[in-house]
């Protein structure tokens, strides 16, 4: 297929030169209505802030331009079907759940999936079968699942529906999704793949392999994260054709009836230049990210990490374009560092957790802002760093769960001081976000290391989220 | 034909420069490079749209900016300037007998080569086989010195477009690492009056109060910059800019000049008050 195509762009094109007379949605008709938002926004972006209608073809039901456009990104994307997605990447990790699993379906996943993946099982009162991560003590990160582990948790749950694989973790970390992937359809197992932090694989040969490449069902990949579309804008990849028309049923449950065309063209648009340039863009933010490394490295206490990690099991591969850099050698928290960055130096980073800060590099950046990043980081170093840095090591904590997730969050419940909840089921999330990894989520047990790990993020001043009372003093458990 | 050169100084004010011909105009990597020759102004260099420097007023910038801190540091001999590439602040420099090492981070080499082909007034800076010339981001070379300099010139252009790493806070910082215990750093400083100038002043103003010791800010007056008022940072580890003026020391060295003297010198960190107050309200913060 011609990847210079870009059907939804050029429909919009069209439509904008046909001076259509606007009587229908949306009210501000073409931004005459809203001339606030207008000036805000521009005139150009208010004009293509349009409805479905005959030219431009109908999200919930493509027959023409959205259905090209789609076309072009499986095609692009090594997939038998793409679908545009315009409720986040949450809503396409959502919908490649509801696809294979149903009330009481069991899916083996690792504990460290974003809480898309979990809101899922609520809904559909699926069972999690939790893969212990592997993590790295020094670093204090989750990291991907061991292949042993699967075998394992296949030969107890030989009557799960599916796997979770997350391709990569937001650290960049990849499990050996190619053969888990074998091991999974061995056995009759469907392969989910979230690709949230993983577009970016498709185009470049020297990343690692895509979801698609290594045969996995289904993948839900955020092109607004590293391909540049729209925030909000992502997309679904199955690697079957057939499975097509049950997964449209799926996603027409829940998905809007007004997709934004904003979003929608942004899709399209980015995929055009991913496909047609991507492989030379990824070399570069490589490039970047690895001359990042070396830098924030030489500085000295900071350790930027990278593919010397890979093991050949839990982290069987490694996405250099994630600019993970481990703060504990200065003493500081990877939050410090991170609002440290904001606060002093008008830097924003993706996230910061206990150990180690997040910087996101993509399509957009350059080696200017590169510079301002490393000359900042030298500067904490000179005027922040501790002498004695007493940090609790993150370990991973095994999940107790006691009941499934929707059987809990539907439960009579009571709100608890957190250190009142121990021993009890939690029926709601507690979560850092970002990176939105639930550190409770409904139907687990609140354990003393819970809540420990939960008082040290809030002392060293990380964003808790997800749980009813907003300071997280208090949980609501079941009873 | 009348060919008229304008720069807007705000979206509603323009100056305007009638100009003879245009001698070049190149696109670097980096930025827009055009040298024009004018009636009144002589030579003058544009970069991304915006003068840089003409030759009838450029002695009274390049003064400032060196004169000011080398007769306040009592042994200078080793400095930096960091931008600079038309030569002019090296010029300065190089009449001084007691430094040692100049030493120029200018990130386009194609400044310097044109300004060495067009600006011979300011170009002949960099004939002193004291001045080197390394051509790298500004931010990169600095973070890896410690206490390597006496005295800092930054010499920038304006905090959009390649110097916006030149205005901040980890800049700053880094040059406060680089410095020696009683160095000086200097900084262009852009102007108080027009609105958004002013709020490139007081932030970088911000920024450098937090970083020094010593942070105060002097003025010159400069036809052809936007409201030719125009102002320069001071900022220190140890020195007072007058209280350790070196007066007599400095006269004594007979260095000629057209805009700087000693008297001027004390005469510059006495600011208007809508100066002071802008200033005031970012201190406090």
């Amino acid at each position: 297929m011609d990847q210079n195509n870009a059907p939804i762009l050029e429909a919009l094109k069209k439509f904008k030169h046909s001076r259509v007379v606007p009587f229908d949605v949306p009210g501000h008709k073409r931004g005459l209505g809203n001339k606030e938002l207008t000036d805000f926004l521009g005139k150009q972006c208010l004009a293509v802030d349009v409805n479905s209608m005959k030219p431009l073809d109908n999200l919930c039901h493509p027959i023409s331009v959205i259905k090209e456009a789609e076309q072009l990104a499986a095609d692009a994307f090594g997939a038998g079907q793409a679908f545009f997605i315009v409720n986040g990447t949450s809503a396409a990790v959502q919908n490649m759940i509801f696809a294979v699993a149903k009330r009481g379906d069991k899916i083996i996943l690792p504990r460290n999936v974003h809480r898309s993946v979990i809101n899922a099982l609520i809904l559909c009162g699926a069972v999690p079968v939790y893969i212990n991560p592997q993590t790295n003590a020094r670093l204090g990160i989750s990291l991907g699942m061991s292949v042993i582990d699967i075998e394992h948790a296949i030969k107890e749950n030989p009557d799960a529906k599916a796997i979770l694989i997350n391709n990569p973790t937001y650290y960049g970390i990849c499990s050996n999704i190619a053969k888990i992937t074998k091991l999974a359809h061995a056995h009759g197992m469907k392969v989910l793949a979230d690709e949230a932090h993983g577009t970016h694989f498709y185009f470049n040969d020297s990343l690692p392999i895509s979801a698609m490449a290594a045969g996995a069902d289904i993948a839900a990949v955020s092109l607004h994260k590293s391909g540049g579309s729209l925030t909000q804008s992502s997309m679904l990849l199955c690697k079957d054709k057939a499975l097509e028309a049950h997964m449209r049923q799926i996603i027409n449950l829940t998905q809007t009836t007004s997709a934004s065309y904003l979003l929608l063209s942004s899709l399209d648009i980015s995929r055009k230049n991913l496909s047609l340039n991507g492989a030379e863009l990824f070399d570069g933010v490589i490039t970047m990210a690895n001359y990042a490394r070396d830098e924030i490295n030489a500085i000295g206490d900071y350790y930027a990490f990278s593919r010397e990690l890979i093991d050949g099991d839990s982290v069987f591969n490694f996405d250099e374009t994630k600019l993970s850099v481990n703060t504990l050698g200065l003493g500081l928290a990877g939050i410090e560092v991170y609002n440290l960055l904001r606060d002093e130096y008008d830097i924003q980073i993706e996230f910061g957790d206990i150990g180690n800060f997040l910087a996101y590099l993509s399509v957009g950046d350059n080696y200017k802002n590169i510079e301002r990043l490393i000359g900042a980081l030298a500067e904490i170093k000179r005027l922040y760093k501790h002498k004695c840095g007493e940090h609790i090591p993150s370990e991973y904590i095994t999940p107790i769960v006691r009941m499934s997730p929707q059987d809990a969050f539907y439960s009579e419940s009571s709100s608890v001081e957190l250190s009142a909840a121990i021993g009890k089921i939690c029926t709601e999330f507690v979560m850092c976000y970002p990176p939105g990894i639930p550190i409770l989520a409904p139907g687990e047990e609140v354990t003393r290391d819970v809540v420990d790990y939960i008082s040290y993020a809030k002392e060293k001043g990380c964003s808790l989220t997800g749980c009813e009372d907003m300071s997280v003093s208090r949980v609501r458990v079941v009873g | 034909m009348p060919l008229w050169y304008s720069e807007l100084h705000t979206k509603n004010v323009k100056l305007s420069i009638k100009v003879d011909r245009q001698l070049c105009s190149y696109q670097s990597p980096f930025q827009r490079i055009e040298i024009f020759d004018s009636v009144d102004y002589g030579r003058f260099l544009s970069i991304d749209g915006y003068i840089m420097l003409t030759e009838r007023d450029e002695f009274i910038y390049h003064e400032m900016i060196t004169h000011v801190p080398m007769a306040v540091h009592p042994k200078p001999k080793r400095v930096l300037v960091i931008g600079a590439g038309d030569g002019g602040t090296v010029r300065e420099l190089s009449r001084y007998s007691c430094l040692e090492q100049i030493d120029v981070i200018e990130i386009d080499k194609a400044v310097v080569d044109l300004c060495k082909e067009h600006l011979p007034q300011t170009a002949c800076g960099f004939n002193d086989p004291r001045v080197k010339v390394y051509y790298q981001d500004g931010m990169k070379y600095i973070r890896k010195l410690e206490a390597e300099y006496d005295i800092i010139i930054v010499d920038s252009t304006d905090p959009f477009g390649p110097s916006e790493g030149l205005f901040t806070k980890e800049f700053y910082g880094n040059c406060y690492k680089a410095l020696a215990d009683d160095g000086i750093m200097v900084n262009q400083h852009e102007s108080p009056f027009y609105p958004d100038d002013a709020i490139a002043m007081q932030r970088a103003h911000q920024r450098i109060v937090s970083s020094f010791e010593t942070a105060r800010v002097y003025q010159a007056h400069i036809p052809s910059y936007p409201s030719g008022h125009w102002l320069f940072g001071f900022a220190s580890k140890k020195y007072h800019p007058v209280n350790d003026l070196r007066a007599d020391e400095w006269n004594s060295l007979g260095i000629t000049t057209k805009y700087y003297n000693t008297n001027l010198h004390r005469g510059a960190f006495c600011l208007p008050n809508y100066v002071e107050e802008l200033l005031k309200n970012v201190e406090q913060k």
